[in-house]
């Protein structure tokens, strides 16, 4: 474990049309961490984790977020995904025209000329591509059909885990990525993540269940709630709210 | 007189002398539809922007300034290569210059047996047998020039053009390409015109792949007013892909007729790149029970240019399937118009219509009318459409840059995306890879 977090985020505020989400978010994230936030619907779970990959209808009213000792905020969203960070959006967004292939190559040829790598031809895009389409149990049909266009709920949450293998991101958001899925669905996103899962990334699950963490271990599990991160502890955490569900964490919060 | 009475009234006039000599060697009942073709013109006269049907789209520029048919100037050799050059496909092609058939342009090599691909001029004056019948029994009879002046007019100067046939059980599968080339000004003082004409006959079962592609070889303000008909017999598999790429300052106006068989399959591909206005219509009838018909076009337009697809699908027979999609990209201050009427007829039950226009607009100053007009008179049928008119879509701009994507990488993959979904549709390589590199060019 490095002595400097990945990611600090320190008493963010966000605000989307003038409405305040975030009001005050605390969060540090070491390489080799899997985080797990939960929370209510509408506590700012999906606003924590655009804001970090810095969706434009978002404003940050205060704090600060550091990553590998950078100041994200000042960074635009392609340099912060080129510099490592990986949000798997909750509605992925369909690309008419363009193929799965032909994006994906894009995307990874983005990176390696911001890292002054040479980029890929199609035909080597292809070598890495079969590798990582076996890895969440496609065939390459989805690679010829426009991106996320006509995909089923699933099949669009899948292709974003195609795309974090795909880049290998230091920093992964799955911004509940696990909605939606049947049992074994799930449990091949939750795999493809253990599997990408190395000492020199590390990934954050924004989630409203638990099923997905008896799939994942996370090494710390927060609750968000108004806007704060509200507790935070180790996986027993997640099945105490399973138990009790948010209430009880938001009386407190009340109280507090 | 105004300047339009003027402007028709001066091609009556020349109807007259195009009737007393140079209709020489046309039969005497193509001679008879030309007679009654002028005088609807000269009835109709231009439509102008009051009519409904033309509301969107003034062609005072074509009925306010005289035109000229010019002598045919084929380009010499030097010339000969640019000329080709301007064409997409590299296998058999027919080559008309100003509406003329440029033999020593034309290679007609390799073409299937039976399948006849040569000058409408040579078809008519009746030196073979065969195709002469073939065109006596569906030229004119199919593009409703009684209710479309520009179809009247190309109609009352018929002369020259393509005639295709492919006769049952011949498959054309390379693309056989009719390359309509305006060669640019008249020489004298007036503008040209051209009223090229052709005819594609696919017989029952036979299967075809043709491309039409409309080019100027020098930009000047030309105008090209074409009329194809298409007829596709029973059970026959069509592919016709038609390419306007006219020069920057032309007049392009159109009118695609297609005539379906029982079970026959057409797909039909529009690419809209040229011209400073243009209009096609585009009637397709589905007369035969069971007929497929893909209607998939694009129209790309910058600076002023102005085109306007008008399209019209004709259930007239049950369990007919028709899918559209017209995809516009606009810029700068260019202007897209379509329309897309569905006729549904009585009887036609178990039609499966959709219909979808997208536009894209890059500027500000960009316009797009989108108009959907539907005309149901059966109650088993299934009849969708949708069209949407607006600027890149910010949330998919985002997507593709959370990937990496700069700003512009993803307007201009986006933009691409847009025109790349119609050419998707094209299967044939020989289609898609040359239009595939005009698009790209043409988005830089």
């Amino acid at each position: 474990m490095s002595e400097h977090p990945l990611l600090e985020v320190t008493n963010l505020h966000a605000a989307v049309e003038g409405r305040e989400i975030l009001r005050g978010v605390d969060l540090t994230v070491r390489l080799g961490e899997v985080h797990a936030i939960m929370g209510p619907n509408g506590s700012g779970k999906s606003t924590l984790a655009q804001v970090l990959a810095g969706h434009p209808a978002y404003q940050v009213t205060a704090g600060s977020v550091r990553y590998a000792g950078k100041d994200l905020l000042a960074l635009t969203p392609e340099d912060r995904a080129r510099e490592g960070v990986f949000l798997a959006f909750q509605y992925p967004v369909a690309i008419r025209g363009i193929t799965n292939a032909y994006f994906l190559r894009a995307a990874v040829n983005a990176r390696r000329k911001y890292r002054g790598q040479e980029e890929l031809g199609p035909v080597e895009f292809m070598d890495v591509l079969a590798e990582k389409l076996q890895t969440i149990g496609w065939d390459d049909s989805y690679l010829t059909r426009p991106v996320n266009e006509g995909f089923s709920g699933g099949e669009k949450k899948r292709n974003e885990i195609l795309q974090l293998a795909v880049l290998e991101p230091t920093l992964a958001i799955l911004d509940e990525t696990d909605s939606g899925l049947d049992i074994d669905a799930l449990k091949t996103v939750a795999q493809t993540v253990e599997r990408l899962r190395r000492p020199d990334n590390a990934t954050v699950v924004v989630t409203h269940y638990y099923r997905i963490l008896t799939h994942l271990q996370p090494d710390v599990v927060h609750v968000l709630a108004g806007g704060r991160i509200v507790k935070s502890g180790g996986p027993e955490l997640a099945l105490e709210l399973e138990a009790k569900g948010y209430d009880w964490l938001r009386e407190g919060t009340a109280a507090a | 007189m105004t300047a339009r009475q003027d402007v028709t009234a001066r091609y009556v006039a020349e109807f007259q002398a195009f009737a007393g000599n140079g209709a020489a060697g046309a039969p005497a009942w193509l001679k008879e539809i030309r007679a009654g073709a002028m005088a609807r013109f000269a009835a109709l006269g231009f439509p102008t922007t009051r009519q409904e049907e033309w509301r969107f789209t003034s062609v005072a520029p074509l009925a306010e300034a005289p035109f000229v048919r010019p002598e045919g100037g084929i380009p010499d050799a030097a010339a000969a290569a640019a000329v080709v050059a301007r064409g997409l496909g590299a296998g058999p092609r027919v080559v008309f210059v100003d509406g003329r058939h440029a033999p020593g342009l034309s290679s007609v090599a390799g073409l299937p047996a039976g399948v006849v691909a040569q000058s409408l001029a040579a078809t008519l004056s009746g030196d073979a047998a065969v195709p002469s019948e073939v065109a006596r029994r569906h030229l004119t009879r199919h593009a409703r020039w009684q209710e479309n002046p520009f179809a009247a007019l190309n109609t009352a100067f018929l002369a020259d053009g393509a005639f295709v046939s492919v006769p049952t059980g011949v498959r054309l599968r390379q693309p056989l390409e009719l390359l309509f080339l305006a060669s640019g000004p008249a020489g004298g003082r007036d503008p040209a015109v051209s009223h090229p004409r052709s005819l594609v006959v696919v017989e029952p079962g036979a299967e075809a792949a043709v491309i039409e592609t409309y080019a100027g070889v020098a930009d000047a303000a030309y105008w090209t007013n074409a009329v194809t008909e298409v007829v596709v017999g029973d059970g026959a598999h069509v592919e016709l892909f038609r390419v306007q790429r006219e020069a920057a300052e032309a007049y392009h106006v159109a009118t695609t007729h297609t005539h379906q068989g029982r079970d026959s399959y057409l797909g039909l591909h529009v690419v809209t790149l040229g011209g400073r206005l243009a209009r096609h219509d585009i009637t397709t009838v589905l007369g035969g029970t069971g007929a497929e018909l893909v209607l998939n076009g694009l129209y790309l337009l910058g600076d002023a240019q102005h085109a306007d697809h008008h399209t019209v699908i004709d259930h007239a027979e049950p369990h007919g399937t028709s899918h559209e999609f017209f995809n516009g990209v606009l810029d700068a201050r260019a202007h897209g118009v379509f329309t897309g009427r569905i006729i549904v007829r009585p009887g036609a039950q178990r039609t499966d219509s959709k219909q979808t226009n997208n536009n894209l607009l890059l500027s500000t100053e960009a316009r797009a009318d989108s108009q959907p007009q539907l005309e149901i008179h059966a109650d088993d049928v299934k009849c969708t459409h949708g069209s949407t008119v607006g600027p890149v879509d910010p949330n998919q701009l985002y997507y593709l840059r959370s990937r990496g994507l700069s700003l512009e990488a993803a307007r201009s993959l986006l933009t691409y995306g847009f025109a790349a979904e119609i050419l998707g549709r094209m299967e044939h390589p020989d289609v898609r890879g040359p239009l595939d590199r005009l698009v790209r060019e043409r988005l830089g």
